[in-house]
């Protein structure tokens, strides 16, 4: 075990990938030289060399469709989005292509390809920078989705998803790079589809991952813990495919849910929980599911307006107390 | 010159392109085959020319009016005939239709129904080639109106730059659906674009197989020495509308009349006769054998079932340890020939993509220019 910052633990697992499979190589902008826009791929481009860490020209549609072919012929690519509000323009190539390979050739082709890169707010970056799209690609069936919120997630998750046979959708935290955390050394792999309850609890359950996680829901659970109210913190850290079971268990055990997403709220991950708990588990419910979102508008600069458009410890608190009926 | 094994050869695989289509077309009619459905027609010297010049392990993808390329390549005519009707023997099980045709066997990587959106694949399945140091080359089709598309340009860029071995081959057939290409780019000689890309360029009559042929045979000497990637725009032309449900207005009577004056089939069998090859009965006993493979084809489609509902259930994710589906051993029960790779520990990378270290001097970069 070691502590490391969340850009270190995905650093070293690219490193410990790189270095057991030959197949795996890292494309993306500035990933090489530069050492990465926000140095996740630090060092690797001097060890590997500058076939299997390449720095890509800003084409996203582009390198994303040239991963994917690689993917279909044997190799293992990890291609690297600056940002996924960039990814926005290699849509096409990731849902149309990536997502259906396996399907049009009826079983002939896989395509095992990470998309990885950095998600949700940046800090200050206005409206074009600060989205949190998971919602886009968690629609796909053919894509998984992953979001890991810790050190130790992001790496064990990660070589989970260059290990996979289908392509991935990894989305960092932006603002997360530099939390650290304790790693395990070498062989940690956190198996895809599955939540982990990082705060046990029996009042109600709150649901979330990524950068929500270490922002507001463990301090808004402490605050709660402080008042005697007890929440399960539940981080889903993949988000397809959905682990159900992770979902339903905590619920049957606390009758009460609040979902806190950064994105937006129509037609998003939360939106889709919220549907799922109430098909299955309406008769162990005792209060309505809240959400807790980004507001419905798009992200400003100014400072105070930035930290109002998205989740804060205080909504989260608040939407506790609602289902607490408080 | 052309061998008469090579002549006969590529007259046989024209004949069977253009009556395979002109069965699809029937079919279509009888609502057999349904959905979007683009023929081939008219371009078939494009498709066997550059199979013809290729290697069997090659790889070859294009976009959505993909019948003919596999069935070049050598796929079994029958189960894609299924696939067209959507029936559990076609290459993909009856998932993928008529513009999504995979035939992995005869390394035949797919049709595709987003405009261009094959062009970047090609590219990283030759970067794959040179990453594992093969001397194999990609080939890569596409229309004239895909030219037009940013993934054109982003893909070009980067084959040129790393050198990947890839040919595309631009297919100008004059149109994007009904739209005439000069109508909609500022530069429609489509071939001049690789300038901008310091890329080799060529174009080169699509309706004789001949200088197709000869044309792709030496591109691909050049891309398998490590040359880069060559653009090829091959004219052509097709004489059915844009898909099925295309009456084609926006061209006249006149003009399609014309262009079938070029159609590649006859002049190859001219070409035959007059090198004394093969005489007319000769050739007629091939049109009639290929017919009747193509009726065979219709039959099989017709008579195979259509895909068994739990078929909702696969080929989305890949499974841990699922095996890739084998159409013809599925179908037919023979063994196949299938792909396989270096694992990660046999793999050694020796490509350099840039040279190691150094900025680059502005000055030396233009001069080479
Ligand atoms: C991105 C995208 N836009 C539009 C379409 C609809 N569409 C299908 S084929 C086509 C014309 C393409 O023409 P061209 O590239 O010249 O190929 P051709 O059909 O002539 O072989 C259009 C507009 C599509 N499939 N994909
Ligand atoms: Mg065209």
């Amino acid at each position: 075990m070691s502590e490391l910052s969340y850009r270190d633990a995905l650093n070293q697992a690219l490193n410990e990938e790189m270095s057991r499979d030959a197949n795996v190589f890292l494309m993306g902008e500035e990933v090489a030289r530069y050492n990465g826009a926000y140095k996740v791929s630090q060092g690797l481009l001097d060890k590997f060399g500058s076939a299997r860490v390449v720095d890509a020209p800003i084409s996203e549609l582009g390198f994303a469709g040239l991963g994917v072919g690689a993917a279909m012929v044997g190799l293992r690519p990890v291609i690297e989005m600056m940002t996924w509000n960039f990814a926005i323009l290699a849509m096409d190539q990731i849902v149309n292509n990536a997502a259906k390979l396996r399907h049009m050739s009826g079983g002939q082709l896989r395509c095992p390809i990470v998309f990885r890169g950095p998600g949700g707010a940046g800090g200050r970056l206005s409206s074009q920078h600060s989205q949190a799209l998971e919602a886009h690609y968690v629609h796909c069936p053919g894509l998984k989705v992953v979001a890991p919120a810790t050190p130790a997630d992001a790496k064990g998750l990660l070589k989970s998803a260059i290990r996979d046979d289908n392509p991935i959708v990894f989305i960092e935290g932006e603002l997360l790079y530099g939390v650290k955390g304790d790693v395990p050394d070498g062989e940690h792999l956190v198996p895809i589809g599955k939540a982990d309850i990082k705060r046990p609890g029996d009042q109600v359950t709150i649901i979330t991952w990524s950068r929500m996680l270490l922002w507001y829901v463990n301090e808004a659970a402490q605050k709660l813990a402080d008042q005697g109210i007890s929440a399960e913190v539940l981080d889903l850290r993949t988000l397809r495919p959905l682990d159900e079971e992770a979902i339903l268990t905590s619920v049957r055990k606390t009758n009460r849910v609040v979902i806190v997403e950064e994105g937006w709220p129509l037609a998003s991950v939360g939106a889709t929980l919220t549907d799922l708990i109430q098909r299955e588990a309406f008769d162990d419910l005792d209060a309505p599911v809240q959400r807790v979102t980004g507001l419905d508008i798009n992200m400003s600069y100014a400072a105070n307006l930035e930290a109002a458009t998205q989740p804060s410890v205080e909504r989260i608190i608040a939407a506790v107390n609602q289902v607490l009926y408080r | 010159m052309h061998s008469p094994e090579l002549l006969l050869r590529m007259y046989r695989k024209m004949v069977l392109l253009r009556k395979f289509e002109e069965r699809a077309g029937q079919a279509y009619g009888l609502k057999k085959i349904q959905g979007f459905c683009h023929l081939y027609i008219g371009q078939e010297a494009v498709a066997v020319g550059t199979h013809e010049a290729l290697r069997p392990d090659d790889y070859m993808l294009t976009g959505y009016r993909d019948h003919a390329h596999p069935l070049a390549r050598g796929a079994d005519p029958g189960m894609l005939m299924a696939e067209l009707f959507g029936k559990a023997t076609g290459y993909s099980k009856g998932k993928g239709g008529s513009m999504h045709l995979f035939d992995i066997e005869h390394h035949f990587y797919g049709g595709y129904g987003i405009v261009g959106g094959q062009i970047p694949l090609a590219a990283g399945m030759a970067f794959a080639s040179r990453y594992r140091n093969e001397d194999r080359v990609t080939v890569c089709f596409f229309g004239d109106a895909a030219a037009n598309q940013g993934a054109f340009h982003e893909t070009l860029n980067m084959a040129a730059k790393w050198k990947l071995p890839v040919i595309y081959v631009c297919e100008n057939n004059r149109y994007g659906m009904g739209t005439d290409i000069r109508r909609v780019s500022a530069e429609p000689e489509i071939a001049k674009r690789a300038i901008g890309y310091n890329m080799r360029g060529e174009s080169v009559d699509g309706m004789d197989v001949l200088k197709v042929f000869e044309l792709v045979k030496e591109c691909a000497i050049d891309c398998r020495k490590g040359r880069g990637p060559v653009l090829i725009e091959a004219h052509t032309y097709r004489f059915r509308g844009h898909s099925m449900s295309d009456a084609a207005t926006y061209r006249s009577k006149e003009e399609v009349e014309e262009e079938r004056k070029s159609d590649p089939i006859p002049k190859l069998r001219d070409e035959i006769v007059l090198r004394k090859i093969a005489d007319d009965a000769k050739l007629d006993a091939i049109d009639a054998e290929v017919k009747k493979e193509c009726e065979e084809a219709v039959a099989f489609a017709e008579a195979s079932f259509e895909p068994g509902l739990e078929e909702l259930q696969h080929d989305t994710w890949v499974a841990p340890g699922e095996a890739d589906q084998r159409p013809r051993e599925r179908v037919r029960g023979v063994k196949v020939e299938w792909p396989s790779y270096p694992s990660g520990d046999q793999l050694k990378v020796s490509w350099e993509l840039e040279p190691k270290a150094g900025h680059l001097s502005v000055v030396k970069e233009g001069a080479k220019r």
